[in-house]
């Protein structure tokens, strides 16, 4: 066990990371006030609102709140929508990084601008914006509609849709980074090795940037979880087709406050063990 | 000691500086309320038909058009004053004044979220019903699928969308289902009466049950169907002043206007039906 700890600590200081750390929580004392200040008040800022919450919370009527079927209908369908949408990230957006960090083209940098827009978009917006596109009367959506019969709004395929349109950018833009900081030359050694492009992705920039992915999917499934805007403008309202976790929250809200803080508290439990279970690594990295 | 004492000290400044900085975020809708108790107080002074300052309404979001009009009449009657709106859904309106919201004037769609405010102390004397509304189906442009009545509704081929029970506009359709024995499987539930409309008017919904005012102010992108049934689920238009009002004057003058005949003729302009 001491073994294991010491070489962790040996490897750690190559990085200059934990170093320098230590450097700094040894003059403690120096640390300037008007940093200090901001920087609590800042963390304080973050943090009440989620402790408010459960000092607030119903905590007697809360197994009776919880175990409602709606509760479990809203949950288990937000659990499956925002894995779903990570898949559809992971299945496009990996591709869609490589692209952006591997391969000059003419109008990369807008590219990339546009792909990162539905960060700042307001996904209200972003929801507008897939139903002019895959609405009914939609400028793709109605030939679906018209040579499928294929309809997107309101139903489960429309919740994944704006999920995905919404999580998406957060994948690219972590696999992109991560892409940009691998050296390129393993996959040069590969393709003199005689492995095709398509090869040398697959079997060394892949593994090569597993973490990054892992990081950007894990990033992207959050934010699907707790996608609102896009999903209640594109895909509606209906309990155990559309209603996911933060729709339930937000109507519960309008007439039982109490039922409102119980779903917050799940919605809270559930990204809490996300990040700690997923993103250790982000937790030690500090 | 006094070297841990002295940081404490100055946290707590700082702490104060941030957290007024936090109130200053937090309230930047209050600027135009301490104009209003400023220019209200010297207002009550004088006679009643010197008004002046700003009066703040709270209104459902159902009397947007109809409030708005009023309100340039109301301000083109008593030159002077301002009338601001903030429209929103009964509900959270309701919320942000028991919150401390700064309000003249609460309009609500319904009396149950009326209660909301007169149950907190907020409301000056008591609500007074000023207008009803009734429902409608709005259909599209047209009614291409030929939609006569609530019944026509359950026709698995057509996407109707409701607002959810727990809004107004919601309740008041679950009650028009019930009373007609209706069983109504909707493809949404929206969360207010516009939203509701919206799908129509894009064509997403083919139907939706909405307020009779809101089809007519969508004007030809909908089309508006009555139903019987209707009758069973009015919704009550209480209107109230608020006790935390800086511009008690011009918030009763308001008032009102919105009971007079001139008021009143507006509003049945829009659709609504007389209290």
């Amino acid at each position: 066990m001491t073994e294991l700890d010491g070489s962790g600590a040996a490897t750690g200081p190559l990085k200059g990371g934990p170093r320098r750390r230590a450097a700094r929580t040894g003059g403690g004392r120096g640390v300037p006030l008007p940093l200090l200040l901001p920087a609590l008040i800042g963390l304080a800022f973050l943090i009440v609102p989620l402790i408010a919450l459960l000092v607030r919370a119903p905590w007697r009527s809360l197994p009776e709140l919880l175990t409602s079927a709606e509760v479990w209908q809203a949950l288990q369908l937000s659990l499956v929508c925002a894995t779903a949408a990570t898949a559809v990230s992971l299945v496009l957006g990996v591709p869609l990084a490589w692209l952006l960090a591997r391969v000059e083209f003419p109008g990369r940098g807008l590219v990339r601008a546009l792909v990162t827009l539905p960060l700042v978009l307001p996904p209200v917006v972003g929801g507008v914006a897939l139903l002019m596109a895959l609405g009914r009367n939609g400028i793709i959506g109605k030939s679906l509609d018209d040579w499928f019969g294929i309809t997107l709004p309101f139903t489960t395929t429309g919740v994944v849709i704006a999920e995905a349109f919404v999580a998406m950018p957060f994948l690219v833009i972590s696999v992109e980074g991560t892409l940009r900081a691998a050296d390129p030359r393993f996959e040069e050694a590969a393709a003199t090795l005689g492995a095709s492009r398509f090869t040398a992705f697959r079997r060394v920039t892949l593994p090569l940037i597993a973490p990054g992915i892992a990081a950007g999917a894990v990033l992207a499934w959050a934010r699907a979880l707790g996608e609102f805007g896009a999903t209640i403008t594109f895909a509606g309202n209906f309990p155990g087709r559309t209603q996911t976790m933060p729709l339930a929250v937000y109507l519960a809200l309008q007439s039982d406050p109490e039922a409102a803080i119980a779903l917050s508290l799940v919605l809270l439990a559930v990204s809490i063990a996300v990040l700690a279970g997923l993103r250790d690594r982000w937790m030690k990295a500090g | 000691m006094t070297r841990t004492a002295r940081p404490t000290g100055r946290t707590l400044q700082v702490a104060g500086a941030g957290a007024a900085a936090l109130l200053a975020l937090s309230g930047c809708s209050s600027s135009d309320d301490s104009s209003s108790a400023a220019s209200g107080s010297s207002a009550s002074a004088s006679s009643s038909d010197e008004l002046s300052g700003t009066v703040t309404v709270f209104a459902a979001a159902s009397l947007k058009e109809s409030f708005t009009t009023l309100g340039e009449q109301f301000e083109k009657a008593h030159p002077g004053t301002k009338v601001t709106f903030n429209f929103g859904g009964s509900d959270s309106l309701a919320a942000g004044i028991t919150g401390g919201a700064p309000a003249d004037v609460f309009a609500s769609a319904s009396p149950k979220t009326m209660k909301i405010v007169t149950d907190a102390g907020g409301a000056s004397g008591t609500p007074a019903t000023f207008v009803r509304n009734q429902l409608e189906i709005a259909t599209l442009p047209g009614n291409p699928d030929k939609v006569s009545s609530l019944k026509d509704l359950t026709d698995p081929g057509l996407k109707v969308v409701l607002c959810d029970k727990e809004v107004p506009c919601g309740a008041a359709a679950q009650k028009a289902l019930d009373a007609s024995g209706i069983e109504l499987t909707p493809v949404s539930y929206e969360q207010d009466v516009k939203s509701a409309l919206t799908k129509v008017e894009l064509k997403e919904a083919d139907a939706a049950v909405v307020y009779k005012t809101d089809v007519y102010a969508a004007g030809d992108k909908v089309e508006g169907v009555e139903f019987p049934e209707s009758a069973d689920a009015v919704n009550d238009y209480p209107i109230v002043q608020l006790k935390e009002t800086g511009n008690a004057p011009a918030a009763k003058a308001f008032i009102a206007l919105v009971q007079s005949p001139e008021g009143q003729k507006v509003l049945t302009g829009a659709g609504f039906l007389k209290p």
